[in-house]
């Protein structure tokens, strides 16, 4: 019995060490891409092309999936609104729905499932072909050469694809709400116009989105960087990247909101 | 040390989780020359390589390469001391991003100013070298096997470096890539004034381009000498793995309990 417990507890402790020390580990690996970004930034290229690549490519899924909760946010609000009479105030639901909330957290899970998987499947497999450590033995640090660029051509992507799915959510309420159920259209653009603050709603929004794309891209580079060298271990570190980001974002996003919005 | 020698390695030591990998190793790879480190999978061989080129650290003794201890470089150093030198990695590990040529220009465009025209002649020379210039344009997945270890090798000597390490350059290869691969690693290294370090497990294709052997087994050197000597060598070990002889020394049965007791499930662990 007091061995079965030992054992327990001994068991428990060697997995909490274990996680912080992995932890430790990321949190070294994340100042080192900081202190190896010079790379990434003045070789601009560089960073342009992993913007197309996890960006760009982001788009059909961002923007479909934005006309499409805009277009149930467009039903579901109108639904509610009809109750007290105020259907002329569906343009303000949708769009502080989305800028607010919908829009950074929405478009985050989505660029961690499109994206944030194939950063660390890409650097995961270029590890276990040896490629990273080729480069190493060319003189050339791979944090700087294939990390940065990557986690910055995340960084850079996640905010204006959570414009865009915002921008693709309104379009899609309107399109429900106006084109559709037959809403006032002006009552719908002037009372979003007037509602909609820039600072408190908006920039709060990108200010997430843009916290959302380092915890991204922080654990996509990480996980492939960090994955054991075989089919098994990349397919292990591709699907940690979802899990712990999407988590991640979760979690990021109730501590920044309530920051941002508490007493507003 | 001397000057004849671009590499020494002094009482090597290396252990990995408190296993001892590597054990009072002693090499000198001369300038000019060829050197074959010979031994079966996971004797460490390609662990003497990453200690050579400074990606693993020893546990005691040292390694010096053109008169510097190389895991007492530090990062700028060591950066300086592997422009010098270059990698042909087992399976090619070119650049799958990247077409034929830009794996080529990729040093000389990371670590030189030369401009693309300049480049474009020196990638063309070095593919022309391997005989794969028309395949310039061509990516990685559109290569065989052979091709890639071709183009690595071109890779391998784009900074045209003082010392070439070869870590299992034959494995997987049809008869006719391996001649190739022989030949072309004894010219560009004899064309480029260059040394070499081929580890490899290939006796037959090694012997015929190399200057000097050196053999190991479980982390040890146990042969040394040309390949005149190894080929005549009375090292059981040495014996067993020139003539590809199936028991001897490394025995053909993965230790086990006595095989009468295991059938008659005598203490058995399983079912």
């Amino acid at each position: 019995m007091d061995n079965g417990l030992s054992r327990a507890l001994g068991g428990l402790g060697r997995r909490v060490t274990s996680r912080v020390w992995r932890l430790g580990y990321a949190s070294r690996f994340f100042l080192a891409i900081l202190l190896n970004s010079a790379t990434a930034l003045r070789r601009v290229h560089l960073t342009i092309r992993e913007i197309y690549f996890t960006g760009v490519l982001s788009l059909i899924i961002i923007l479909v999936s934005g006309l499409f909760v805009g277009m149930v946010l467009g039903l579901q609000g109108y639904d509610t609104l009809q109750r007290y009479g105020s259907t002329e105030a569906l343009g303000v639901l949708v769009s502080l729905s989305l800028v607010r909330e919908l829009g950074p957290v929405v478009a985050a899970l989505l660029f961690a499932s499109r994206a944030g998987s194939a950063i660390t499947a890409e650097i995961g497999m270029m590890k276990a072909t040896e490629q990273l450590s080729a480069m190493e033995m060319m003189a050339v640090d791979p944090i700087a050469r294939v990390v940065a660029p990557r986690f910055w051509g995340g960084v850079i992507s996640m905010p204006l694809l959570a414009a865009l799915f915002s921008a693709m959510g309104i379009f899609g309420g309107y399109l429900v709400g106006v084109q559709l159920i037959g809403v006032d259209e002006g009552s719908f653009w002037s009372q979003m116009q007037a509602s909609v603050d820039f600072r408190e709603d908006i920039l709060n929004g990108v200010i997430k989105s843009f916290v959302f794309g380092i915890i991204v891209s922080w654990v996509a580079v990480f996980e492939g960087y960090d994955a054991e060298p075989t089919a098994e271990g990349v397919s292990g570190a591709t699907t940690r990247t979802v899990v712990t980001s999407s988590l991640a974002i979760l979690a990021a996003d109730f501590i920044l909101t309530a920051f941002m919005f508490t007493g507003t | 040390m001397s000057s004849d020698n671009l590499v020494e390695i002094r009482d090597l030591n290396f252990t990995y989780d408190s296993r001892p990998i590597l054990t009072g190793i002693n090499m000198t790879i001369p300038r000019g020359k060829v050197v074959a480190v010979m031994g079966s999978s996971g004797c460490g061989k390609t662990t003497t390589l990453r200690l050579i080129g400074g990606q693993l650290k020893p546990t005691s003794g040292e390694v010096k390469v053109s008169g510097q201890v190389v895991h007492q470089l530090d990062a700028d150093g060591l950066y300086g001391l592997r422009r010098r030198m270059g990698m042909l990695f087992q399976f090619g590990a070119l650049f799958t991003d990247m077409s034929v040529f830009d794996n080529i220009a990729f040093q000389m465009r990371e670590h030189t100013d030369l401009p693309e025209t300049v480049i474009r002649d020196l990638v063309l020379m070095k593919l022309n070298a391997v005989g794969l210039r028309g395949a310039h344009d061509l990516m990685p997945a559109e290569l065989s096997g052979g091709m890639a270890r071709r183009v690595a090798l071109a890779r391998a000597v784009a900074l045209d470096p003082m010392l070439i390490m070869y870590d299992e350059p034959f494995a997987g290869l049809d008869p006719i890539s391996l001649s190739i691969i022989g030949e072309l690693i004894r010219k560009l290294n004899d064309a480029l004034g260059a040394s070499s370090i081929v580890v490899t497990h290939d006796v037959q294709e090694s012997l015929k381009i190399v200057d000097y052997v050196y053999f190991v087994s479980a982390g040890k050197i146990v042969a040394e000498g040309t390949a005149e000597d190894i080929k005549n060598s009375k090292v059981p070990y040495v014996h067993q793995f020139v003539w590809g002889e199936e028991d001897g020394p490394v025995p053909f049965h993965y230790p086990s309990r006595p095989y009468g007791e295991e059938l008659m499930g005598r203490g058995a662990h399983h079912g």
